[in-house]
């Protein structure tokens, strides 16, 4: 059974492609992520994919329900959080949760005691008479979650959840999206720009760049695929180094990039005294070198010859955190 | 009916909740009626009307500007709801954007209602005196009709906007020139013809008319004319405002 099923969505924006023609499916149950750095359209997806944003061609069904056709079904079963807060600052946590509910049209009788059990499991029910506009980052966010499942979405969408939030709320935020998971079954699609995030929660990852998936698997089997072992190499001459790695035969792949060389291989402890030969007779200065696990940062290092910081830098990004923190 | 009750609900609370908002919008018809009332008072004679001093003669035009302004600003707080987000929350719930929309006015209008009963209630220490419950009924009738047309007059420029620079623009050039023309100051029967024709256009006119012949007894337009021409203009900014706001995207 699918929760949701995308067959070459696409949007277009004045002649820019935010998302290229993308085809996923998504078993139910399952922690899906979108991985990509800012801009690589996994916002627009999620927005198409929750009925705020026609597509240009393709479709989608969400729940067996097509996106462009039953707005009002695939609505009802869904429940989304989105990148930038959407509470309502003027009133309290529990006003937010009980406005929710009756848009929902949650009855009466079940909405009082829904939202109590909500606000107990993300542990705000001592504050939920206070206002939006006291509560911190990470309460807001928990308090966002708790509103998306207040109407028992069987599908959840969290677009970049812990932007911007310290790393103590971050690790009790996954254990919230775990726990939900878990007990209630629940789908999620969660788009990051973390690989740790994507790495720590997500059954399958999609990789997306520019508006196109480059890779979807399981993140074991992502990085698995780049062999076992990944040394960084800083070197000064690292142009002549990048050339004399990719002739040997047990360099599953090399990437030279930002002041680095990135070797894809299997067993490096068996072949870093080989490299120190290699740089030695060729008078290439080894600055630093280290040998670790791959990460999803190299998944993506290795299909698009960049490294995820180095889109960070963007412009809307640093401006959105600005403002989130001073709205904090 | 119960999302258009939902909307008008956070409406409400928003609005009690404000203090300084309630305050503030106070402000400013307070003062025109303090110093037009009390400054004007003695200098100023309404022609043909019979006895009735300015102060009289403003109040229903004070409260009728105390409505325009309140709702319009109640109908553009959508662009806030735009820019912290709130209205992507609405927009992805299974309900219509009619009834968003019909909410929104609802709220908007209620607010507007509130203020200028508020105003209403404080003229009555400046010397109104209401004689009949009919026209007071009457009256408030007038000033539903504004503050509907009105917050949905605001939720179409809304709509349209993207942020809140536009919004200076809006209030000096489209709402200062609606309260300007229409007769909350002056009597337009005093006007020279062309320009009596253009505070006609103005359809605030036939609210201030209203709200007078139920506060005063008397008007310049009549009331049933008023009242037809007003809710005409009501359906047209509903529609309006609707229809802009089916298109709004987040």
């Amino acid at each position: 059974m699918f929760a949701i099923e995308v067959e070459n969505l696409t949007k277009k924006f004045d002649g820019f492609t935010a998302v290229d023609s993308v085809s996923f499916t998504i078993t139910s149950g399952e922690i899906f992520g979108l991985l990509g750095p800012n801009g690589a359209g996994k916002t627009t997806a999620i927005s198409m994919l929750s009925t705020l944003l026609r597509p240009t061609s393709g479709s989608a069904r969400v729940n067996g329900f097509e996106i462009t056709k039953h707005e009002g079904d695939v609505r009802k079963s869904i429940g989304v959080v989105f990148q930038d807060q959407s509470l309502d600052e003027e009133l309290t946590a529990y006003e937010n949760m009980d406005f929710h509910a009756r848009l929902y049209r949650i009855p009466r009788d079940v909405r009082q005691q829904k939202i109590a059990e909500l606000l107990r499991l993300v542990e705000l029910d001592e504050k939920k008479d206070n206002l939006v506009k006291t509560f911190s980052g990470g309460m807001r966010r928990r308090l966002e979650i708790a509103r998306g499942l207040l109407h028992e979405p069987n599908v959840l969408f969290l677009d970049e959840p812990t932007l911007g939030l310290d790393p103590q709320t971050r690790n009790h935020l996954w254990a919230y999206i775990e726990q939900m998971n878990k007990e209630k079954g629940i789908t999620i699609i969660l788009t990051t720009h973390y690989m740790d995030e994507a790495d720590r929660l997500c059954d399958r990852v999609a990789i997306i760049d520019k508006g196109k998936i480059i890779a979807l698997d399981t993140p074991e089997k992502l990085k698995e695929e780049l062999g076992g072992d990944v040394i960084t190499i800083k070197a000064s001459e690292r142009d002549r180094l990048y050339e004399q790695l990719k002739a040997l035969s047990w360099v599953i792949h090399v990437e030279s990039h930002d002041g680095y060389v990135t070797i894809n291989l299997q067993n490096a402890e068996r072949h870093v005294a080989e490299l120190a030969r290699l740089s030695a007779t060729n008078g290439i200065d080894i600055e630093s070198l280290s040998i670790r696990k791959p990460t999803l940062e190299d998944v993506f290092l290795h299909y698009t010859g960049r490294t995820m910081r180095e889109e960070e830098a963007s412009s809307k990004d640093q401006m959105r955190l600005m403002h989130r923190l001073h709205r904090r | 009916m119960d999302i258009v009750y939902t909307i008008w609900l956070r409406n409400m609370k928003r609005y009690l909740r404000s203090k300084s908002r309630i305050i503030g919008s106070l402000g400013m018809p307070l003062f025109f009626l303090l110093v037009l009332g009390f400054g004007l008072n003695s200098v100023v004679r309404i022609p043909g009307g019979a006895g009735e001093d300015y102060t009289g003669f403003i109040v229903p035009g004070i409260v009728a500007m105390s409505v325009l302004f309140t709702s319009v600003f109640s109908g553009i707080q959508i662009i806030w709801d735009k820019q912290f987000g709130f209205l992507k929350e609405t927009l992805v719930a299974p309900v219509s954007r009619l009834e968003i929309m019909l909410g929104q006015t609802m709220g908007g209008a209620t607010t507007a209602c509130i203020q200028g009963l508020i105003i209403l209630v404080l003229s009555l220490f400046m010397g109104l005196n209401v004689t009949s419950a009919l026209g007071l009924l009457i009256a408030a009738a007038f000033m539903v009709l504004i503050g509907l047309s009105f917050t949905a007059f605001g939720i179409a420029i809304a709509s349209k906007m993207e942020d809140m620079h536009g919004f200076q623009l809006i209030m000096n050039f489209v709402i200062f020139p609606i309260f300007g023309l229409s007769g909350a100051l002056f009597p337009i029967d005093s006007l020279p013809s062309w320009l009596r024709s253009l505070t006609l256009l103005d359809p605030l006119t036939y609210g201030v008319e209203g709200i007078r012949y139920g506060l005063a007894g008397t008007s310049q337009v009549h009331p049933f004319v008023g009242f037809v021409v007003l809710v005409g203009f009501t359906m047209f900014m509903l529609v309006a405002g609707a229809a802009l706001f089916k298109k709004i995207s987040v």
